[in-house]
């Protein structure tokens, strides 16, 4: 699968009340987080990102509480990925579960810049900037993990478990 | 090559001799937990996955306490889908407000988190049991829904780094204190993937409460469990507790470190972090002149009843300005009762405090005390993060009860060996 957008920048240590502040955690519908994804580091965000697009991050990403609501949100408001330096762990885990695609690879987030297309190669793990011809290679994900991946997330793999077909 | 206490269980909880820093194991469980704010997503993530029944109606524990008493309508119908689950497939530990604590402060208080167990909860201060010698981690929803259906989770096991305390703590400084330190020492994500362990002469001499907010806050440097080994205070406290049977772990005497700090804790001062993060650390006494507008005590990290001892030594015969708020609330009703018992309540209330029943409330900007446009506060809690409890524009400045409390007296940041009578 390749995926296409633009970037959208971010600092270090984006935390997850930036991503999604708990005045908003009083719901848990998806389309309502994402009309308030990132508020708190961009306010503009929400309303502008447009499908597809990936953010782009410094080191520590999504650090702070367990809130599955955070890649919720991001993965609602229609991003298509994040390319970071590294993550929280929580927020590793909770983005692998629901399906959210992460990359960590601190030498693309060097070189992208504010608005740059960005396509990425889902299966390899090749970050692609088209305008400034660069491939970039993220980080491979644990073997167990790209397994989870390919059953489709945590919820399969239970389903599976259980004896119940996948979703 | 040896192995940390952390491996020593994961292995055992995995079935297997041994295990390395970076494999992936598929452990049993010995409790999960949620919060009002998490639960609810497992819940339907449970019902996707098919699963009919909870895999131990004793093993699953759910405490709505962030948004309770519930400040709003969408917050209780959060609130009243955990307890439909919970009455549906009889969850032994689910507490009713009235009954109600802070999660980490009251699990322990149940003698649900036991040493050497596997426990991991959809909140990420779910650490704070390491102090009592369990494998403790926060995960997310879908993590929690899994662990309610199998009984299980996967977890890459974590390297560990050690962090040892020589000396001997002064007056006023605690573990809230040794944490901030430490975290400021090491950065958000100075411990990030890893275990930290903390060890020396000045960790076994503090409470257990001490250690407690240690354990609670090593997720703010990144860790995956913060812990310290079992030892006479931790078996005594599991003991005279437990709600089921246990048994401690130790690490090996070569066990592997990625690193080791040494820290001489005797000359240190009360630690305050700065917004917006809790890695931006100052001793207290470069902290003066910051005027605040309101001082919480409580949360997760410090509502146990010392912090509450140690905030009313501070208020004794002291009054807090007409214009500034001081808001204390006991982590659990054990809490909340045993202050009602010492007179420490009537110490708040003569203060000019308002004393409020167990929530989580202010400290996630829940309710209970959200901060306006330009305000500071002082608190007790974890987290300083922009907006964290209350407008982006406001202020969180993280600190000891007893630092919390000077302050309050003070209307500024202060050492509270200055206002204590």
């Amino acid at each position: 699968m390749i995926l296409e957008g633009k970037a959208w920048i971010f600092g270090d240590d984006i935390d997850t009340d930036a991503i999604i502040p708990a005045r908003y955690l009083n719901t848990h519908d998806p389309e309502e987080l994402a009309r308030h994804c990132m508020e708190d580091a961009d306010p503009e965000f929400a309303s502008k990102v447009s499908r597809g697009d990936f953010i782009v991050a410094g080191k520590n990403f999504g650090c702070g509480s367990s809130r599955e609501h955070a890649p919720i949100s991001i993965k609602a408001a229609g991003v298509g990925g994040i390319i970071a330096v590294s993550f929280a762990r929580i927020f590793f885990r909770n983005a692998m579960n629901i399906g959210l695609p992460i990359w960590e690879c601190p030498e693309a987030v060097q070189a992208i810049q504010k608005g740059d297309s960005i396509k990425v190669d889902v299966e390899k793990g090749a970050i692609e900037l088209p305008q400034k011809g660069y491939t970039f290679q993220a980080t491979p994900l644990p073997e167990f993990i790209q397994q989870l991946i390919v059953n489709g997330g945590l919820v399969n793999y239970v389903r599976l478990k259980l004896g119940k077909e996948a979703l | 090559m040896g192995q940390t206490m952390v491996q020593k269980i994961l292995a055992r909880g995995a079935g297997k001799k041994s295990v390395e820093p970076g494999e992936i194991v598929n452990t049993k469980i010995d409790l999960c937990l949620g919060n009002d704010i998490t639960a609810p997503v497992a819940i339907s993530e449970f019902n996707r996955m098919g699963a009919e029944t909870v895999f131990n109606t004793s093993r699953v524990a759910l405490v709505p306490d962030h948004f309770t008493p519930n400040k709003d309508i969408n917050t209780a119908k959060q609130v009243q889908i955990m307890r439909e689950f919970a009455e549906k497939h009889r969850i032994k530990y689910y507490y009713e407000i009235g009954k109600m604590g802070v999660e980490h402060a009251l699990l322990p208080e149940e003698g649900l988190a036991l040493p050497g167990e596997i426990i991991i909860g959809a909140d990420s201060h779910t650490c704070t049991y390491g102090a009592l010698g369990a494998f403790a981690t926060g995960v997310g929803s879908t993590d929690l829904a899994a662990a309610m259906a199998l009984g299980e989770a996967w977890f890459k096991v974590p390297p560990a780094i050690k962090f040892e305390y020589n000396g001997k703590l002064p007056q006023w400084v605690g573990g809230k204190d040794l944490i901030l330190y430490t975290i400021g020492e090491i950065g958000v994500d100075g411990a990030l993937y890893r275990a930290m362990e903390f060890s020396g002469p000045a960790m076994e001499e503090m409470s257990l409460e001490g250690r407690l907010s240690m354990s609670n806050m090593a997720i703010e440097a990144g860790a995956k469990c913060g812990y310290m080994e079992p030892d006479g205070k931790v078996l005594e406290y599991a003991a005279s507790r437990a709600a089921r049977e246990y048994e401690p772990v130790y690490g090996d005497r070569d066990a592997e470190y990625e690193n080791t700090f040494r820290f001489e804790v005797s000359n240190l001062e009360p630690q305050v972090a700065f917004p917006h993060k809790p890695s931006n650390v100052k001793p207290v006494s470069k902290a003066q002149e910051v005027h605040i507008h309101q001082s919480v005590i409580g949360s997760c990290t410090n509502g146990r009843i010392e912090d509450l001892r140690q905030a009313a030594g501070v208020l004794r015969g002291n009054k807090v300005p007409p214009s500034l708020r001081l808001i204390v609330i006991p982590a659990t009703q054990e809490v909340y009762s045993q202050a009602l018992k010492e007179g420490l309540l009537e110490i708040f209330m003569e203060a000019g405090a308002a004393v409020s029943t167990p929530t989580c409330g202010p400290c996630l900007g829940g309710h209970m005390g959200i901060l306006a446009p330009g305000e500071k506060a002082v608190a007790t809690t974890n987290r300083n993060f922009v907006g964290r409890m209350g407008d982006p524009q406001s202020e969180v400045y993280l600190s000891s009860p007893a630092v919390a409390a000077a302050s309050a007296v003070a209307g500024y940041i202060i050492h509270p060996g200055e206002v204590a009578k």
